[in-house]
């Protein structure tokens, strides 16, 4: 499963090697070439409003970036349901506007919709957000997403040299894989400068719900928490709502400088403008994109929000000295020994979980220090 | 109805006229509705600098025009339909019940549980059973909301709005909790119902099986309340409640068998989103149905049959949004505002009704 | 200040905190709700006012600077929705209902649509008192900032009380209520005082659709009301048309809607959807407690479609 994994990776960093020979060649022909290739229409559709500040907003900004490419028609619809609705978003994109490459950025659309709508459409390729791409699946299917648990470590770096209290906050809808890598790799960054800190969730329930994440953020400022992350689709008001009691904010999804001021401390954001255009290169030069495609900081992936200016020099220091060593590649924010909230332990002594572990993205466990429970 | 009491209509039965001209009544005024709300709907458009004509090209062409636009305008109404009974069978007994929705997750559920504990049985005895389950289960929930209201005098539009959102809380914690699938990872679901649990499109029509049931559910209700004696029963409990108390009808039994009728029916529309399109439970199944059922039971004026057209106008409508999106670069709202205008127009026609004498028998015939 | 660790504290005080914090939206659209439904009719539509009113009024608040001209603009807003609801209402044959809910569906509509310019600006808001000087805890100092809007449907509450009790506006709106024939034999115009209702009705929907996007949560986005007009519309009926008692039933549904994140905060974190369900429970069970056959509708407007 690992070496997959890997693999993929590689042949991945392979192809946007090559990728990025391709492109160097299409700017020495100049424009010809442009005109050369086919019209390629692309369908984006997004579970919420594309200006969320959130998770559709960092969608949308992607594929902003790919309308702004020669010989790309984008098509857009948000705030489309998980339900039959999304299969006739991509049929109607289809039948009526050629579509032939769909982004359809929402987890729960794969299970069942995509998988319906595949096979009835071989010469579409539906690239989904998110999702575990298996050889069992259909070829005209890919998934792709980022590390984002990275950004949330360095989230926790950051919260770790800010925190008075050493109690944290983490304001999330469920208690799936994604969030749970999300609130451990935050506790863990954090415990990577103090040890003794530890992590208070709260789970809403909902992707959106505006007056519960609310009070999900003043129940955790009440609690003494003085940093607060999020992992909901619109980090709005949790981070105006802890900047408001005056409790430091990490952002999440996209960058939320602008709603927090002076407590925005940093954010995981997402990055997809690079692998979007990259991916509808890789189309246009008649090429394929790989069915599993992973990437984090180093493949531009993900990127931190600029640090703000209530970060310390020595915090800084170790936000960049982490960045760079994620960089690197091969970081593990699960090292053994290692112990989940419950007292089991769940990565024995000498071994860890490196960022691309696949076995991340199917974690269901809270690390030790996290205050809560998953169901 | 009352015309049968009319010598002048029933001498005119003869021409056919007395059929003819009333019921013309009943299509002509919500059509020429139609036509005033999108008149106003244009207007909107105008004012917002677009194109009324592209608008209304698009609707008949995503909505109606092809095949694969009927195929997306009826793979909405199967809910809608179910929905809208669980609204309009209560309300010939003069209830208000919003809380459909409730049913529709609870049956949902009930569905794929039973699918879970069912499989590797005969697809008919299993697929039976899970209707059953889920129509039991929805049922149970809405007469429940008619039991309290009998025996202990609950407003049943209170109660079934707060039971919708305990419902959904239920299910929230049934589906994340005991129910979970483990290998449902990031879209926490119940187990998959195996392929021969999974209820199949129609021929020719690329819609589920749903819609035809739905259909068939209608013209049942419709027959019931029309032709029956217990149809006729409630009728008269619906039109004054203590009246028909005095007068003997067990009102109590009416009130429990009507909610749990429609209650059953929102139930079996959870059947359908589980088994023909989402294959197990989970969140994606709270799709608000249950609210938009109620306006479409409030525009059929609880007529069954009328349900049928209004679901597939609905239907129409829905599925036309996302082109209107994309080629008139119009927010996804704005269906949302054309359905609004529609509808207080077909609501505001209804004081039409008996105002205009072409539509009496009489008018014509003594032309 | 440094925080202090209050522990199991903050369960009570969070319900407090939210009382105050999460009961104004389902304050105002009810107190709206009982002065219309007091006059014989219904509008199920509020929620789609007060999703209006949260647009107009972060809008306009954020065009001028003033939150106040905001939530004024909100107002404006309901009045409009409720004298369009009030207007078609008075024609034979017309379902106030059903008209209700397809205005929901127009109101949400119109908000999405022009609200989506206005999802990403942050506009000035609303000031709080605050109240929790006396304490050294920053978390009571927190929750007692009581916001304006919040002491003026109090007030608003008992004034509305009074109002029913002795006055002569109060006295038409009951009368219109409970009979349209005694009303036309008094000589009041009932359809005109229905009008009036209503659009008072939509106003104070308006105003607690500005107190979300300019309070508490306060920013604009689609998904800022989470049903609390359809639930205050409800919760009328619960309070059985008294406003002091909408008082106490928003104030239980702020307070109950507060239990599920606080109990997590301090460690009663297993099914938190279930807690989660408090306030709908929480009503549920007090509404079957004081229910009964005989008296099944006390206080109802004889008028009313929803009761008859």
């Amino acid at each position: 499963m690992n070496d997959f994994k890997v693999l993929s990776r590689r042949t991945f960093l392979g192809s946007s090697a090559a990728l990025a020979g391709v492109s160097a060649m299409g700017g020495v022909l100049g424009a010809g070439s442009a005109l050369a290739q086919t019209p390629l229409t692309v369908g984006f559709i997004y579970v919420g409003p594309k200006d969320d500040f959130g998770y559709n907003q960092a969608h949308a900004e992607g594929a902003a970036a790919v309308k702004a490419m020669p010989g790309v028609t984008v098509l857009e619809e948000e705030n489309v349901p998980e339900s039959i609705d999304v299969q006739n978003t991509m049929e109607s994109m289809i039948n009526f506007d050629g579509a032939t490459l769909i982004f359809p950025t929402s987890f729960g659309y794969f299970n069942p919709h995509i998988l319906e709508l595949a096979p009835k459409f071989p010469n579409v390729r539906f690239q989904h957000a998110g999702g575990l791409w298996t050889p069992e699946n259909p070829a005209n299917i890919g998934s792709y997403f980022g590390y984002i648990g990275m950004g949330q470590y360095l989230n926790g770096v950051a919260a770790g040299h800010a925190s008075v209290t050493k109690k944290i906050g983490f304001v999330a809808a469920k208690p799936i894989p994604q969030v749970v890598n999300n609130i451990n790799s935050f506790l863990l960054g954090a415990r990577s400068v103090d040890p003794t800190i530890t992590c208070q969730v709260i789970f809403t329930g909902e992707w959106s719900l505006a007056v519960k994440e609310a009070e999900a953020t003043n129940a955790l400022c009440d609690q003494g928490c003085d940093v607060i992350t999020c992992h909901v689709d619109g980090p709005k008001v949790v981070c105006e709502t802890a900047a408001g009691r005056g409790a430091f904010v990490c952002g999440y999804h996209a960058d939320q400088t602008a709603l927090a001021g002076d407590k925005y401390l940093t954010g995981a954001e997402w990055n997809w403008a690079g692998v979007y255009t990259g991916m509808i290169e890789t189309v246009q030069s008649g090429g394929t994109i790989d069915n599993f495609v992973r990437g984090g900081l180093a493949e531009n992936f993900i990127k931190m929000s600029p640090l703000g200016p209530a970060v310390s020099d020595a915090g800084r220091a170790q936000f960049e000295a982490t960045k760079a060593e994620i960089m690197a590649g091969g970081f593990a924010a699960y090292k053994g020994p290692l112990k989940d909230n419950t007292g089991v332990e769940v990565v024995p002594a000498g071994a860890a979980l490196v960022e691309t572990d696949v076995a991340i993205e199917s974690i269901g466990y809270l690390v030790e220090g996290v205050l809560g429970s998953t169901s | 109805m009352t015309n049968v009491a009319d010598p002048l209509a029933q001498r005119s039965r003869t021409t056919g006229l007395s059929v003819i001209v009333p019921r013309s009544e009943a299509v002509l005024i919500p059509l020429a509705a139609l036509l005033a709300g999108s008149l106003a709907f244009s207007l909107f458009l105008l004012l917002v600098g677009k194109s009324p004509l592209t608008f209304f090209g698009l609707v008949w062409t995503a909505g109606f025009s092809t095949a694969f636009s009927w195929q997306n305008t009826l793979s909405q109404v199967s809910p809608l339909l179910f929905a809208a009974l669980c609204v309009a069978l209560p309300a010939r007994l003069g209830l208000v019940v919003i809380g459909g929705e409730g049913a529709i997750v609870l049956g949902g559920l009930a569905a794929a549980v039973a699918g879970a504990v069912v499989a590797g049985w005969p697809p008919a005895l299993a697929l039976g059973l899970m209707a059953l389950a889920a129509m039991a289960c929805g049922g149970g929930w809405i007469a429940t909301v008619g039991a309290l209201r009998i025996k202990r005098g609950v407003n049943e539009t209170i109660a079934s709005l707060l039971m919708a959102y305990i419902a959904i809380a239920l299910f929230n914690h049934l589906v994340e909790g005991p129910f979970r699938d483990p290998a449902s990872l990031n879209k926490p679901s119940t187990l998959p119902l195996t392929e021969s649990l999974r209820v199949g499109e129609m021929p020719l029509i690329a819609a589920h099986w749903g819609v035809l049931v739905g259909i068939l559910a209608c013209i049942a209700c419709w027959v019931l309340i029309e032709r029956t004696t217990l149809g006729f029963a409630a009728r008269i409990a619906g039109d004054n409640l203590r009246a028909a108390q005095v007068q003997g009808l067990p009102v109590g039994r009416l009130v429990i068998g009507f909610t749990a009728l429609g209650g059953a029916f929102a139930g079996l529309g959870g059947f359908f989103e589980v088994a023909a399109v989402h294959g197990s439970a989970n969140a994606s199944l709270i799709a608000g149905y249950g609210y938009t059922g109620i306006l479409v039971a409030f525009l059929a004026r609880h007529n069954p049959l009328a349900i049928i057209p209004v679901a597939i106008l609905l239907g129409g409508f829905a599925a036309s949004s996302g082109l209107i999106q994309r080629r008139m670069d119009l927010p996804d709202a704005t269906i949302l505002v054309f359905q609004g205008m529609i509808f207080v127009a077909i609501l505001l026609s209804e004081t039409a009704y008996g105002r205009f004498r072409i539509f009496t028998a009489t008018y014509w015939e003594g032309r | 200040m440094d925080p202090v660790d209050i522990g199991l504290w903050g369960v009570p005080l969070a319900i407090l905190a939210g009382a105050i914090r999460v009961s104004t939206p389902f304050l105002f659209v009810s107190l709206g709700e009982c002065v219309t439904e007091r006059s014989g009719r219904i509008n199920l539509g509020l929620e789609g006012t007060l999703i209006f009113g949260a647009m107009s009024g972060y809008a306009v608040a954020f065009e001028t600077g003033s939150p106040f001209i905001g939530v004024a603009a909100a107002a404006l807003s309901g009045v409009i929705f409720g004298l369009v609801h009030g207007w078609i209402c008075k024609f034979k044959g017309v379902n106030d209902i059903a008209i209700g809910i397809a205005l929901m569906l127009l109101g949400t509509g119109l908000a999405y649509f022009f609200g989506k310019p206005y999802i990403q600006p942050v506009a000035p808001k609303l000031p709080s008192i605050s109240l929790g000087g006396w304490s050294d805890l920053p978390q009571v100092q927190a929750a007692l900032q009581v916001n304006v809007l919040f002491l003026l449907g109090a007030v608003l509450a008992v004034f509305l009380w009074w109002m029913f009790r002795s006055t002569r506006v109060g006295l038409v709106i009951r009368v219109v209520g409970d009979s349209t024939d005694a009303a036309r034999a008094m000589g009041i115009d009932a359809d005109r005082v229905r009008l009036l209702s209503t659009a008072a009705g939509g106003a104070l929907a308006g105003i607690a659709g500005a107190y979300l996007s300019l309070y508490y949560p306060g920013s604009w986005n689609e998904g800022v009301s989470s049903g609390q007009g359809l639930m205050a519309v409800a919760l009328v009926i619960f309070a059985r048309w008294n406003p002091i008692n909408c008082f106490w039933a928003a104030l239980l549904f702020g307070g109950a809607g507060a239990l599920g994140p606080a109990l997590q905060s301090v460690g009663v974190t297993e099914g938190y959807y279930l807690f989660f369900a408090a306030p709908y429970v929480l009503t549920l069970g007090l509404l079957i407690a004081t229910s009964s056959p005989e008296r099944a509708m006390q206080g109802a407007p004889a008028e009313l479609s929803i009761t008859k």
